[in-house]
């Protein structure tokens, strides 16, 4: 296996070779990854260690290139959804909505307030399962397995309200150009109502078991920390930047699906610390929960999806009984369903922070090129210079904390 | 609390009972205690990683089929589940996994990118992992409930039920592995 | 809205002259073109005048475009960002499709690094000055660069799927028919 060592060139090899310490102790080299149980993806981290302590770090990913840009050239435009669900697999209604929010930026098409507010709700739910995750296995990753299995329980009340909304759990492909594709029935707002009266109980005694633990305390506070500057300059979003102290959502500097009705905090931290940006999500999650509450109560009657028969497949028995119908329906199937060539580029708050979708059109039935910016590729480029000089297991805890999504790093 | 009539045990296997003593092949003995105590790896890339975390915490909880301990070393591990999409980069660290378990080791590709690449037809995916490595048993879906995943767990289980103790030094198996290269 | 759009286009025309050209507002964000050698300057002067203040730098992403004159095949489009008046811009560079070079503009974000890397992954657009630009979601041994346009989305030497199956017919195929 000497092909997976590290070739002799390369500059950690040179600083091994200087670099002699008084005791008569040398500098190693730490391959973390690519399949190394604490990092919750796949990328390769080579540390080079003095003993416990990292003095440097080089990251490689690509590990999971699945090549999706690639793909969304050779796809029609509502068949990117699949790919869109692949990337942040954490949230993905959240990719979904903002795919579709992109295309109808694009398409000038204005949603009725109804799908609105049920894309918040779907979207804050998919905030709140991104959020668990992380949370909680940052609190396996210092030692408190607890947690974890304990939300994780509720998780699946999430995955229940998906599956009740439109069939899958994991990779929802949710939502139309202009809407959904069916109604949320009754069963789907009584779930929601249960999950939140019965979840701020859950998350209050997952909080009250890791907030103020003084292990837990003691293994994140000052750990894998990154100052505003800097984060802004790594082009940090969303928790991990709020965790630094920069008040910057999406949700708020540019509403989009009506967020602007609806009134809930953006929680910042101080130090930019691995404890910060656990209290960041944490208190995201009540923000998201007083979201959906306040969608719920407000959710306004009307249609669920837009009146644009050229983008949105038209119900089954019109297609059968109705020759426009059957004639949109062939076009949408077929893919036929040209998009004017412009440019737009659409930005919501996804679970990690800026989701962006650049699309490039050329009037042809897919896009010319689809370029997603995704959050996680743009800050774990960060991580280094986050542990430089801190100790192996604090860059687990650090790694963890910054909840790096491998299939939305690799793209 | 559990009562004892919540503690399932394994059916006893064919063979000869007398008073006192049991007789039965040691095939059917070995292939019963690997079946109840398969220590998985769980080798997680994507989307299906996520859904297996969902397996094994406590709603679906795969300890109930005797997969309590995840061991991510690979040299103390009998069960290879591979979850999500495997790059061509990444092939070869699969391949170096698996080569690292020792006998018997046995491998589910879970979920369709494992499997046959999936929906990623493209310049960077491998198209299944059966490029790469052997595998038992198959589980589809994109990606697979937990059930699923569980019902792979259970298949692979009668898998190693019947499979006989000298099957790992037959001619076949060699002439698979050094079909794949592996010696 | 606190700064205007011909407020940045009088801006940097007059700093820049003809460097700077297409101002136009596509959709929600004031899109120009900027000359490829001065894209350090123009960012710079995006991100340190007291006026523009375009703090925060979105995203970095290459365009391939075959069908253009040879020295517009690429494009690099930067995205940034004004935080305190909240405002987006994007401006393109154009690049020559033998040759296409650009400026790297890690001096000034860091996190411009990788989305360079892949930029020239993806394109082999070279930055000039950048760390260390080799690939980074791709194996090192590859040599294409598989998001320009000629590049296949399919792996060529796959054996697995046979096309015949899946409704599809190689020219190669095809020969053997008409043969």
């Amino acid at each position: 296996m000497s092909d997976l060592l590290l070739p002799p060139e390369h500059r950690y090899a040179k600083m091994i070779e200087q670099r002699q310490n008084e005791d008569g102790s040398e500098l190693s080299i730490l391959n973390l990854g690519p399949t190394h149980p604490a990092t919750h993806g796949i990328f390769q981290n080579i540390l080079l260690m003095d003993g416990e302590r990292i003095l440097d770090g080089e990251g490689t990913v690509g590990y999971i290139h699945r090549a999706f840009e690639k793909i969304a050239e050779n796809r029609p435009f509502y068949q990117i959804t699949p790919l869109t669900d692949r990337m942040n697999y954490c949230s993905a209604p959240i990719n979904n909505m903002g795919w579709w929010m992109t295309l109808e930026k694009a398409l000038d098409i204005e949603v009725p307030k109804r799908v609105q507010y049920m894309r918040v709700i779907i979207m804050e739910l998919a905030r709140i399962a991104d959020h668990i995750i992380c949370n909680s296995v940052l609190g396996v990753d210092t030692g408190a397995l607890t947690g974890f299995l304990y939300v994780f329980q509720y998780r699946e009340k999430i995955y229940e309200i998906y599956e009740e909304i439109c069939g899958a759990r994991l990779t929802t492909n949710m939502g139309r150009i202009g809407g959904f594709e069916r109604d949320w029935s009754p069963a789907a707002f009584r779930k929601i109502n249960e999950f939140l009266d019965e979840f701020p109980k859950i998350w209050g005694e997952f909080e009250s078991l890791l907030t103020r633990n003084r292990i837990f305390m003691d293994r994140t506070i000052d750990v894998g920390p990154i100052s505003a500057e800097k984060a802004m300059s790594y082009g940090f979003t969303g928790p991990n930047l709020r965790a630094a102290g920069i008040d910057y959502d999406i949700r708020v500097m540019k509403p989009y699906s009506s967020y602007e009705d609806f009134e809930f905090d953006v929680p910042v931290g101080k130090s930019g610390d691995t404890y910060d940006r656990f209290c960041v999500r944490n208190a995201e999650v009540w923000e998201s929960l007083k979201i959906i509450r306040q969608a719920v109560d407000k959710m306004p009657e009307g249609p669920f999806h837009a009146n644009v028969p050229d983008y949105y497949l038209p119900p089954k028995e019109e297609v059968y009984n109705n020759m426009e119908a059957l004639i949109y329906h062939f076009k949408i199937v077929m893919g036929e369903v040209p998009v004017p060539k412009t440019e737009v580029y659409h930005a919501v708050e996804g679970g990690n922070g800026e989701l962006g979708f650049y699309l490039i059109t050329d009037g042809s039935r897919t896009p010319y090129r689809l370029h997603f910016r995704r959050p996680c590729f743009i800050y774990y480029q960060a991580f280094n210079d986050m542990v430089r000089g801190q100790m192996l297991s604090d860059a687990i805890a650090t790694l963890s904390s910054l909840n790096v999504i491998a299939g939305e790093l690799d793209a | 609390m559990s009562t004892s009539s919540d503690i399932k045990m394994v059916d006893t296997p064919e063979g000869i009972e007398g008073q006192g003593f049991f007789a039965t092949k040691l095939d059917t003995v070995v292939g019963l205690a690997r079946a109840n105590s398969l220590w998985p790896l769980p080798f997680a890339t994507s989307c299906c990683g996520i859904e297996f975390m969902a397996t094994m915490a406590s709603h679906y909880d795969v300890a109930r089929f005797g997969s309590e301990r995840m061991s991510f070393s690979p040299r103390q591990a009998d069960m290879l589940l591979v979850m999500g999409t495997i790059a061509k980069k990444m092939a070869p660290i699969l391949r170096q996994v698996y080569e690292q378990m020792s006998e018997p080791r046995w491998v589910i590709a879970v979920g369709a990118c494992a499997s046959s690449g999936g929906i990623f037809d493209t310049y960077s995916v491998l198209q299944g992992i059966d490029k790469v490595i052997p595998v038992d048993i198959y589980v589809p879906g994109c990606p697979p409930r937990p059930e699923q995943i569980l019902d792979g767990i259970m298949r692979l289980q009668e898998l190693v039920k019947s499979e006989s103790v000298r099957r790992r030094s037959s001619p076949e198996y060699q002439e698979l592995l050094a079909s794949y290269n592996i010696s | 809205m606190a700064l205007k759009t011909s407020v940045i286009q009088e801006k940097l025309e007059s700093k820049f002259g003809d460097k700077v050209t297409g101002f136009t507002q596509v959709k929600d964000i004031f899109s120009f073109e900027v000359a490829p050698e001065a894209n350090n300057e123009v960012m710079r002067f995006l991100k340190e005048d007291p006026a523009l203040r375009f703090n925060f730098l979105t995203d970095v992403c290459g365009v391939h475009y075959p069908d253009e004159q040879p020295e517009r095949q690429f494009a690099v489009v930067y995205h940034m960002h004004n935080w305190f008046d909240n405002i987006r811009i994007r401006f393109k560079c154009f690049l020559n499709g033998e040759n296409p070079e650009i400026d790297t503009v890690t001096g000034l974000f860091l996190g411009a690094n990788w989305q360079e890397r892949e930029t020239y992954d993806f394109y082999g657009i070279i930055f000039k000055g950048h760390p260390q630009l080799k690939r980074i979601l791709n194996m090192d041994e590859m040599v294409s660069f598989p998001l320009r346009k000629e590049f296949p989305m399919e792996d060529g030497g796959r054996t697995d799927k046979d096309d015949r199956f899946f409704g599809r017919v190689t020219d190669n195929a095809t020969q053997i028919n008409q043969e």
